[in-house]
């Protein structure tokens, strides 16, 4: 990889966050973290991640609706949306793509599998 | 009054009535038939009164005093008996497509062609006198008002005779529209039933001007009449046999309203639902009750006003007014005279001619074999040419009874001699649709025997009377046989001559129709018939089995049919009859024996069952059947009806077995759906726990050169982790134990502040890290309750770490216990964030998470609100949360405080 990709990772547990966050640097991401839906969005505003890995329920405003933004944003037009989520419904996950996301990953996850995907979706 | 506005008067009316039929028709094309009504079926009844008693019944009681009254109480009595009587017969006329009371009889007994024509000559001996009375009411009425006493002269100047013909036109017009004569004859119902109600008003209208225009009220009239001698009889009964002319009398009219030909014509073959019945039990007779009450007013009113006048007392209702100058008033009481008279001549006429074309014509015709073989499509025609010749010549005859033997007779007996006629048919009818023993020669017995003792007991002795034979018969009896003198048949004496042929003619009569019935044999025809009449109800479904034997081809039946009823009607009735029964036509082949039943049945409606029977039975080739056949059909036929009756119970069973699987499957369901959303909600909060421990540990496991300081960060998150999971799936085994019921209390008394201070003691501490305020009000007391001191205590920690969470920074928490009448109130107070108001009850649903996926709730478990619940639940207390957001939320439960001192009185009580 010549040039790092921007990876924003979204979850609001805090040790699914420390787990993802490490996983992705170790696999030479430059790796952004947001706790929640607000967070989120402003680091949107501000940087333009080639990958959002998110999550979808959190306290304040949802994965879903936050793929809407960066599926409808120009700015964030070449960014990928990974859903990762414990929402296992087959509803679910189909609503996931229905919105635009690239992947949905159900937790709980295993890592070699999620860098894989990640990795051949960048390529 | 000029007879030619009285002329011009009754024509109005004619073409009103003409006007009422014609729009009762049109009525009926559009789909809204007016006779469909119980308050007009009602008032067709109500022929029952006529010319006879709308000017007689004045007449009678001027003579005989209330004796009058018998004719009605006899009907009202009747009414009462419609549901067992007059419904059953309702019955079985619809289901064998009868047309007239002689069809009525006919078919009961075999579908005899001479009991039918017996019946329908002894109809027309009986009831003609009867239609003459009415033309001469009205003839004598329409003298009075025009003041005209002279004898009447000749044809051209006669009035009668022209309403006569008015009348048999109206009636040709709306009584012959269809040759099938059990259509209803809509115009003529409906006319007739506005009649009633013209002759209703007419009478009252009358009745109060005598009541309160000439005298002043039923006081003054009987205060005025008891002072005259010669009243006085009439206020009670006289005689040493009046109570035996009183039993006569209701007797008599008991059977004329049920057997008159109008009075079944309008009572069974005009009647559309049998549920009429029900207004008609009290409305006839309500109507009879007020068309009498002014009769004795009117009696004595004008015995009163015309004493020592020659005035016939048949008279007063009309002569009141007229003496009185009341033009309007006495113009309005000949239209009702004339109404009731109009009203019966159509319905009598119309049963009549009926009787004629279908009994004594068609079957003489269909007999001959040239006329059998020519039957065509002319068939029609000629039956509906035959019906309105019957009208004519019976209109006819009444008027040349009227003009020519009328004069010889007392008025009044005519009616009751025609009602003492059709009382003949009584045993034969009501026999017939209750003893399944009686037989053809039984009726025809009966009636013929009957009709022979009523002839010579009252129509001798009248034309003895009248001079037209020699009186000496009455004298001294025939061939001077004392014991057979007419008046005093084997010498019974001392009754009045209606009572005594009652008397006679019923005794001879029941005899002959008991002993004939039991000792002669029913052909097999009779027995099926029988069957069926006597328990019309078990056989009343179109499923019933045919007794038709035979061979018929198809082309046939259809000729035979399209004569009769016109290639479209009749290939209608027959395909729907094949649809409805699920038979298929083979237009080429053999009949199926039901098909050639229902082309009797049909045909029956036109031309009357015996003659039906011998056109039916001219295209088949029949095989007599043996009785044990007959039986077998009746038995099949019966074990059908049942088992259809028994299948459409099942299948009503069926249904609702089916409607309440369909429910339960439902809540099934619905319970499935709520199990698999709570386990869907359990395995999603598990699922957190479980990434965070399994991608850590990978990456522990992946990266063994790892910072010790890092390894040292994962492991603790992991551990950290794995405790929240297994914490969690206790809580979930916990609110399975509280819900399934598994988990039995472990009841202690307690205080609950002793308690409640010492999560307050430990939470201080978290609270304090927290930099919030935790305080915690008590009353002074002990507060003993008795309860699972462990669970009171999971439910206090619960509210107290959820309230941990969502206070601030500075926040405030507050534990109030209070102590009520009966309760205990623990209450858990915050200024956190708030809840907001939907989900005050939603929170404490387990599957709360499950519904509003999206955004997350913090509590972690989402159930620990619901286990706090079902504790509270099982302690017989409440829990609830008042929060407003961004103010704070307020959960509080309750608990019954133990009160020993309640057992201890309670435990000294027992034991006193």
């Amino acid at each position: 990889m010549n040039q790092a990709y921007k990876i924003l990772v979204v979850d609001d547990d805090p040790y699914i966050l420390m787990s993802l966050e490490f996983l992705m640097r170790k696999n030479g991401f430059d790796v952004m973290i947001a706790r929640n839906g607000t967070e989120t969005l402003e680091l949107l505003d501000q940087n333009v991640p080639d990958v959002v890995l998110l999550d979808i329920m959190m306290p304040d405003v949802d994965g879903y609706a936050i793929c809407k933004h960066i599926k409808s944003s120009e700015k964030h037009r070449l960014c990928k949306v990974v859903f990762i989520s414990a929402k296992s419904k087959e509803a679910d996950i189909q609503k996931g793509y229905d919105l635009g996301a690239e992947l949905y990953i159900t937790k709980p996850f295993s890592n070699k599998d999620i860098v894989n995907k990640i990795s051949a979706l960048l390529d | 009054m000029s007879n030619a506005l009285i002329i011009i008067c009754s024509l109005l009316y004619l073409l009103l009535l003409f006007g009422v039929a014609y729009f009762a028709e049109n009525r009926l094309k559009k789909g809204k038939s007016i006779i469909n009504n119980a308050y007009v079926y009602a008032l067709s009844m109500c022929v029952y009164c006529t010319a006879w008693t709308y000017y007689g019944s004045v007449g009678r009681a001027t003579t005989n005093g209330i004796s009058f009254l018998t004719i009605y109480i006899g009907p009202t009595i009747m009414a009462a008996l419609f549901f067992p009587v007059l419904r059953k017969i309702i019955r079985i006329t619809k289901a064998q497509r009868i047309n007239s009371i002689a069809d009525f009889v006919s078919t009961r007994y075999g579908k005899n062609a001479s009991l039918a024509a017996v019946v329908s000559i002894f109809c027309i001996i009986g009831v003609l006198p009867y239609i003459a009375l009415q033309l001469k009411a009205i003839a004598i009425s329409f003298d009075i008002l025009t003041n005209n006493t002279a004898a009447r002269h000749n044809f051209i100047s006669d009035n009668t005779l022209y309403f006569s013909v008015f009348l048999a036109i109206f009636i040709i017009i709306f009584g012959t529209r269809s040759v099938d004569a059990t259509e209803k004859h809509e115009g003529l119902v409906a006319a007739v039933a506005f009649e009633s109600v013209i002759k209703l008003v007419a009478f009252l209208v009358a009745g109060i001007f005598v009541t309160y225009g000439i005298f002043d009220g039923f006081d003054d009239i009987f205060y005025k009449a008891s002072q005259v001698e010669e009243f006085k009889k009439l206020f009670t009964l006289e005689g040493e046999n009046a109570h035996a002319g009183w039993f006569s009398g209701i007797l008599l009219s008991m059977m004329a309203v049920l057997f008159l030909p109008r009075q079944f014509q309008v009572g069974v073959i005009e009647n559309v639902s049998e549920e009429h019945l029900k207004k008609a039990v009290w409305l006839f007779p309500l109507y009879l009750f007020v068309i009498n009450i002014f009769v004795i007013p009117i009696a004595f009113g004008g015995k009163l006003i015309f004493y020592n006048m020659s005035v016939d007392a048949d008279t007063y209702v009309l002569a009141l007014p007229l003496h009185f100058n009341k033009p309007i008033l006495s113009m309005l009481v000949f239209i009702g005279g004339f109404s009731a008279a109009a009203s019966m001549i159509i319905v009598e006429t119309i049963a009549l001619s009926t009787m004629v074309s279908n009994n004594l014509v068609m079957p003489v015709l269909f007999r001959q074999d040239n006329f059998k073989n020519s039957i065509d499509k002319s068939i029609r025609k000629t039956i509906l040419t035959v019906r309105r010749l019957s009208i004519i010549l019976i209109l006819l005859f009444a008027y040349l009874y009227d003009q020519y033997v009328a004069q010889y007779f007392s008025l009044v007996s005519i009616g009751l001699i025609s009602f003492a006629g059709v009382a003949q048919f009584a045993p034969a009818i009501i026999g017939g649709i209750y003893w399944k023993t009686a037989s053809k020669n039984g009726a025809l017995a009966s009636i013929i025997i009957g009709f022979i003792i009523w002839f010579y007991t009252l129509i001798i002795p009248s034309i003895a009377h009248a001079h037209i034979i020699n009186d000496s018969i009455i004298q001294n009896g025939p061939f001077n046989i004392a014991w057979l003198k007419p008046n005093a048949l084997f010498g019974l004496e001392g009754f009045d001559s209606i009572t005594h042929a009652l008397f006679w003619s019923m005794f001879f009569n029941c005899c002959a129709y008991f002993v004939f019935s039991v000792y002669s044999k029913q052909s097999p025809q009779e027995v099926y018939q029988a069957e069926i009449f006597v328990d019309i109800d078990r056989y009343n479904t179109p499923e019933s089995n045919s007794i038709w034997r035979g061979t018929a081809y198809m082309p046939d039946l259809y000729s035979l049919l399209e004569n009769f009823l016109g290639k479209e009607r009749a290939t209608n009735l027959i395909q729907n009859y094949a649809h409805r029964h699920k038979i298929s036509i083979d237009h080429n082949a053999k009949a199926d024996p039901r098909i050639v039943s229902f082309s009797e049945k049909i045909l029956a409606g036109v031309i009357g069952s015996a003659s039906a029977r011998i056109m039916v039975s001219s295209v088949t080739k029949e095989e007599e059947l043996s009785l044990n056949e007959v039986f077998k059909i009746l038995h099949e036929s019966q074990q059908m009806i049942e088992l259809n009756k028994e299948l459409r119970k099942k299948s009503i069973e069926l249904t609702k077995a089916t409607e309440q699987l369909k429910e339960a499957n439902l809540q099934l369901k619905t319970m499935d759906e709520l199990k698999d959303e709570f386990l869907y909600t359990v395995t999603h909060e598990l699922r957190t726990p479980l990434t965070s421990i399994r991608s850590l540990t990978e990456i522990v496991h992946d990266n063994p050169d790892l910072e010790t300081e890092e390894r040292e960060k994962f492991l603790a998150a992991v551990v950290k982790e794995a405790e929240r999971l297994s914490h969690l799936i206790t809580k979930v085994l916990n609110l399975e134990k509280y819900e399934s019921g598994k988990q039995k209390l472990n009841l202690t008394s307690f205080d609950i502040i002793t308690l409640v201070k010492e999560l307050y003691t430990s939470y201080s501490l978290v609270a304090n890290d927290k930099k919030i305020e935790l305080s915690f009000q008590k009353p002074n007391s002990m507060l003993l309750v008795h309860a699972d001191k462990d669970l009171i205590q999971q439910v206090v920690v619960n509210l107290l770490s959820n309230a941990l969470k969502f206070t601030p920074e500075n926040g405030q928490i507050q534990i109030i216990i209070t102590e009520l009448q009966n309760d205990v109130q623990i209450c858990i107070m915050d200024n956190g964030k708030g809840i907001a108001a939907e989900l005050h009850e939603l929170i404490f649903d387990k599957f709360f998470q499950a519904r509003n996926q999206t955004i997350k709730k913090p509590e972690g478990t989402g159930l620990g609100l619901a286990i706090c619940k079902r504790i509270i639940e099982m302690h017989n207390g409440k829990i609830w949360v008042e929060s407003e957001i961004e103010k704070g939320s307020r959960f509080t439960f309750t608990i019954p405080n133990f009160e020993p001192s309640k057992n201890l009185i309670a435990h000294n009580e027992s034991s006193l």
